[in-house]
This record gives C-alpha cells, structure tokens and sequence, in this order.
C-alpha cells in the first residue's frame, strides 16, 4: 500500500494562540517501505504519524493510502479503516491491564467477524510471532517491558495490516530488549512485508530503517536512504 | 473473551472504590425501600378496602353520632344487602403506649361483613355468647400474648371507667393486607352499661358499615341513603370504604408527602455517589479508552463499556439493597407493629428500585462517555500514567 503525502499542515490552537506543528509536508512512503522519522522532541513526529495512521485529523493537506485520502473520512469510516489497515506500537505498549496477554491481543478481533476458534487461532499465531506463546496467559503487569511491548506487537499484527506505526517503540526500554524489538520489526518488514513507520530518537533503531526522514521545527528536511545489510 | 467480560473487569478493578460503592448503593436502596414500604403501610387500610362496603356517618363530623334507628331505613335501600355498625372505643391498655385500635360493633352482622377476618366458628359461637367477649387479631394477641379465656381491662376515654373483657376468639387475616390488630367488642355491651348509667349517649352510632351487591353502583347507593336523611337533625355522609379511609390517611399527608421526598433525594444522593465513581475511573482510563478507540472501537462499543461498567455497579449494589430490605423490614414491620399493623415490601417498591437503579447507572455513565466520546485520540494516547 503506498502512502502519498501532499501539503500536510498541522497547527495546534491554545489560549487563542496558533502554534504551527507541521507545516507544508510531502513525501512518499513506498509499499514494504521501513521508514524511521527522527528529529529533536517537539519537532512533530508523533504528531505526522498520527496523521497517517488515521487518529488526528490535519488542518490541510492530503493523506492518501492505497487510494483512500483517509483525511476525507468521517470519524466512523475512519475508525474502521483502522481496523482494517493498521497496526499500532506504543512506546508505553498501552496493554490493558486487566487483560491477559492473550485477550489483549485478541482484542482488535473482537471487531471482526471471526469464530471464537478462528480467533484463538490468530492469537496464537501473532504470539508466537513474538515468541510469548508460553506467556500468554500472564497480565501486563507480570510481564518485563520487553516482554510488553512483544505482546503490543503481536497485537498489532493480529489482524495482519499492511502498515504498522510505532511511537519510538524502544524508548523506554533496555538496550537488549530494544534490540529484540528492532529484531522483530526488521522481520516483520521483510518476511511479512509490512510497511512501517516508525518514530524513534534511537540512532541504532533507525539502523533498521531503509529510509531515514528528519523532521525539525515541523519542516522535513532531506531524507537518506541507507542500505540494510 | 466478549465485551462483557472487559467491564466486568474494568468494574471491579479498583475494588475498594467498587466495594464502597456499591455498599452505598446498597444502603440507600435498603433505606427507599424502608421509606416505600413505610408509606404503602400508610394506605395499607386502603388497599385492603372493600369495594362491595361503604361507610355512612355523620355529615357534620365523624366524632358526632348517627342515631341506631338509621340501621333498618337504611338496610332497605335498593341494593343494599348487610348493615352493621360500631362505635370506635378508644379505650387504653394499661398505658397509652399500648395503643391499638379497639371498635364497639354490632356482633351479629360484624364478622358477614368483613369477610377478610377468618375466626373459627367455635370461637364465634363463644363471642356471641358472651357479652362481655371479645375478640383480637392475632397479631395484637400475639403482641401482648392474650389466650383465649383471658380477661382483659380497657380504660374508657370516651366512654369512662375500667370496661373488663374476656377473650373469646382470634382472627387471622385472609389476605396480606388484612389489619390483624383489632380489637372488637359487642356494641350492645356498651349500649347496656350507658343505658345503667342513664347516659345521653345510649342508641347512638359512630358509623354504619353498609354492604352492597354491586360495587358499580356503589355511587347510586351514597346518594340514595343520605337522601334517606336529608333535612334530619343528623345528616348523613356515605362514601365507599376506600373514600372514608383515605380520608384518614390525607389527615397525614404533609409526613407522607416529606417521606416521599426524602426517598427521591436518597435516590439523588446515591445518583451522585455513582456519578463520581464512574467518572473517576473513566477519567484514570482516558488513555486506555483511547487505545480501544485506536484500534477501531466505534462510539457505541466505548459508550457500552463506560455505561455496561456504570451498570454494573449500581445493578449489583441494587440486589443487594433489595436482599436487605426484606430482613430490614420484617425487623422494622415487628418494631412498629403498633403503628403499622400491614408493614410488607411491595412488587411495586421492588420495581421503583430495579427502575431507579437502572436509571441512575445510565445518568452517572452520561457525563464519562460524553467525554470519552468527544476525546482526539491523539490526546487521549498522550495521557500516560
Ligand atoms: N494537544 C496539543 N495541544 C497543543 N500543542 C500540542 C498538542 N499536541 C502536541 N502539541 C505540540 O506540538 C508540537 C509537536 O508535538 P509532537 O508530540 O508531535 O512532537 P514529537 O516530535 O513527537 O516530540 P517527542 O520527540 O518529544 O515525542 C509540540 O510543540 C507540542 O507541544
Ligand atoms: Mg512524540
């Protein structure tokens, strides 16, 4: 699925105040692409990949995925189309807590319209992806934050999306589990060609990258491809 | 794993907050369903009126007599089938905390008339044979532990000196609402001690109790009889049983009507209880509810969980509030037996709390999901921890 972005303007109002966040972007993201975004905080990375990822509306600008320009979809159209095309990473995981691994990952197949065993079967295919499939009936809270963000992956994928986005997916993790992490996206991309965004401060994460993008004070500035081993 | 079980989880996860809660929930239905139950006794003599019984006293007031030879004129008013009469005592047991209702009536007619009071036909066959016999409902007997033989003292108010009495039956109401605390005596056993006394009150009626056949003519009836004594020196009222009591009860409407609001304001209370429960753990939640709106969970399914949690509360906190009430009332009921001889929880009182419950769990989840609703997601996901 490409991703085709024209004139994208974004600017935040508080107390009467206008504050531009993004500000005139384009560029392509091409189908199977691994994109890093990087940039100083505040420059309006997660704000761009929100964006795309459907979940933030711009003041101008168009977003068009695989044909859809996803800013012309109403709230409802919206929501279902982010069902049906993406996968979200956190850099907090964002589980819910009361939930097992399992049933978080479960979760967005609750919206389909696949058997209880059609569902168990997923669940247990997404997880054993991330390798926790002997963990699945822990809660979030039993689990170390790589471990976490495993099973938040494996919830993405569970309803198999052609893109993924990850908000700086390693930040708040050690420098193995992190590696474990990138390891997993780096799979993901290219055995089951997913196209990923990926936000990151992590030099060695967007090692990963095909593609690296700078962001600064909301304007993008060139952008390099780099050649993965 | 359904929706369900998301907010069956989501209910019960801080359990503190849950169980304080619904404890109060709990509590303030136990006390609706008192004050409820408080007022349906009130009309509980209403309710068990007879349709197919009307009531004739003085038009004046009823603490003025009727005269007794009223009794055969009116007996021949078309439709008219029983008449009996009596005299309300107002004697005293020992002390007036002891207070109960206690009736001079006619012991012929009496019992046919009010059907609703079961004795056994031994026990009235003893009644009729003694003048002084009396008889009680078993709740009053119960209540002072009067046997049968037992001889009892009345203090007069109305009618002076120390009237003594022995107890000749016991009667059992046929249904709930049948008043199983009176106490009735023979009418001529008062008229023969005032006529020894040369009292002016002798052949003198409190109020005529008038059977009919047809209820749907119960109107026609009224009228015919206090027609019978229009432009007489006592005039008289007739109204249907159910008319003359609530009568009574509107003497006290002012307390009914202070109960009343007082239930409606613990159902206000505990609306705000629920309230800020619910918005409380929504609010902890905002991230959460937006990681399910993320991953594509419509308005509705969002709403659904807030309200399906909200509801769960104020459901659980309602079946236990209703368990309560039943033991609270029966312990209530045996307290007050003096001044609420029917004291029952109704269908209907049940029905106001499942009602209210419901409506409060909806009211408290109104506000949350409204904001949960308009929430960006983008701002809800940047609201961690
Ligand atoms: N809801 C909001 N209201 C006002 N300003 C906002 C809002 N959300 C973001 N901003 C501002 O927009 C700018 C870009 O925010 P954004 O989160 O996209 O930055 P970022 O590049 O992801 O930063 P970081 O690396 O710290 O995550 C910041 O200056 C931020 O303060
Ligand atoms: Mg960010």
């Amino acid at each position: 699925m490409v991703v085709s972005i024209s004139k994208l303007c974004k600017s935040y109002h508080r107390g009467g105040q206008v504050i531009p966040v993004l500000s005139d972007i384009s560029f392509d993201i091409a189908e199977g692409e691994f994109l890093a975004l990087m940039g100083p905080s505040g420059s309006g990375k997660s704000t761009l990949l929100n964006l795309i990822a459907g979940i933030d509306q711009p003041d101008s600008g168009s977003i068009v995925i695989g044909g859809v320009d996803v800013t012309q979809l109403t709230e409802t159209e919206l929501a279902h189309w982010r069902a049906l095309n993406v996968g979200f990473i956190f850099q907090f995981y964002n589980l819910i807590p009361v939930l097992t691994a399992f049933e978080n990952v479960e979760l967005p197949l609750i919206l389909t319209s696949l058997s209880r065993a059609e569902r168990r079967e997923h669940v247990t295919m997404a997880l054993k992806v991330v390798g926790l499939e002997d963990r699945m009936d822990h809660y979030p809270g039993q689990l170390s934050g790589g471990q976490e963000q495993r099973v938040a992956i494996a919830r993405a994928i569970v309803t198999d999306p052609a893109i993924l986005v990850a908000d700086e997916p390693t930040g708040d993790l050690d420098r193995v589990s992190a590696e474990e992490i990138m390891g997993l996206m780096d799979r993901l991309n290219t055995e089951s060609k997913k196209t990923i965004i990926m936000v990151t401060h992590d030099p060695r994460a967007a090692k990963k990258a095909h593609v690296v993008r700078h962001l600064d004070k909301g304007v993008l500035t060139n952008a390099h491809s780099q050649d993965t081993l | 794993m359904h929706i369900l079980k998301i907010l069956f989880k989501n209910a019960f996860r801080h359990k503190l907050r849950t169980g304080l809660t619904i404890i109060s929930i709990t509590i303030a239905l136990l006390a609706f369903g008192l004050l409820r139950t408080v007022i349906d006794a009130w009309y509980a003599g209403v309710e068990a009126s007879s349709a197919y019984r009307l009531v004739t006293r003085n038009a004046v007031s009823i603490i003025f007599p009727l005269p007794l030879s009223y009794k055969d004129r009116i007996r021949q008013v078309d439709g008219v089938s029983a008449v009996s009469w009596g005299n309300w005592f107002g004697g005293i047991y020992i002390d007036e905390k002891n207070f109960f209702a206690n009736f001079a009536v006619d012991a012929r007619t009496y019992f046919d008339l009010y059907r609703e009071y079961a004795i056994p036909d031994d026990q009235r066959t003893a009644f009729m044979r003694d003048r002084k016999g009396f008889v009680a409902g078993r709740k009053l007997a119960q209540r002072f532990g009067w046997k049968i033989g037992d001889t009892v003292v009345l203090k007069g108010t109305i009618f002076p000196g120390n009237w003594e009495f022995v107890m000749r039956g016991i009667y059992r109401g046929r249904d709930p609402n049948a008043d199983e605390t009176v106490f009735v005596f023979h009418w001529d056993y008062l008229n023969e001690t005032l006529k020894k006394a040369a009292s002016t009150r002798v052949d003198q009626v409190g109020f005529y109790m008038v059977g009919i056949r047809d209820p749907a003519r119960a109107t026609s009836i009224t009228d015919a009889v206090d027609s019978l004594f229009k432009n007489s020196y006592a005039e008289t009222i007739t109204e249907t049983e159910k008319a003359f009591t609530l009568g009574f009860v509107a003497m006290s409407d002012a307390i009914i009507t202070a109960i009343e609001l007082v239930s409606f304001v613990v159902i206000i209370i505990i609306l705000a209880v629920v309230a800020n429960t619910v918005a409380m753990s929504v609010r902890e939640r905002t991230n959460e509810y937006a990681v399910f709106k993320t991953l594509g969970f419509g308005g509705w399914r969002v709403a659904g969980l807030i309200l399906g949690e909200s509801i769960v509360i104020t459901m659980l906190g309602c079946a236990f509030g209703v368990a309560a009430t039943y033991p609270a009332a029966q312990i209530f009921g045996k307290a007050m037996g003096a001044y609420f001889p029917v004291f029952h929880v109704s269908p209907g009182t049940l029905l106001l709390d499942v009602a209210f419950s419901f409506v409060v769990g909806i009211l408290a989840a109104l506000v949350p999901i409204y904001r949960t609703l308009r929430m960006r997601i983008a701002e809800g996901l940047r609201m961690v921890e």
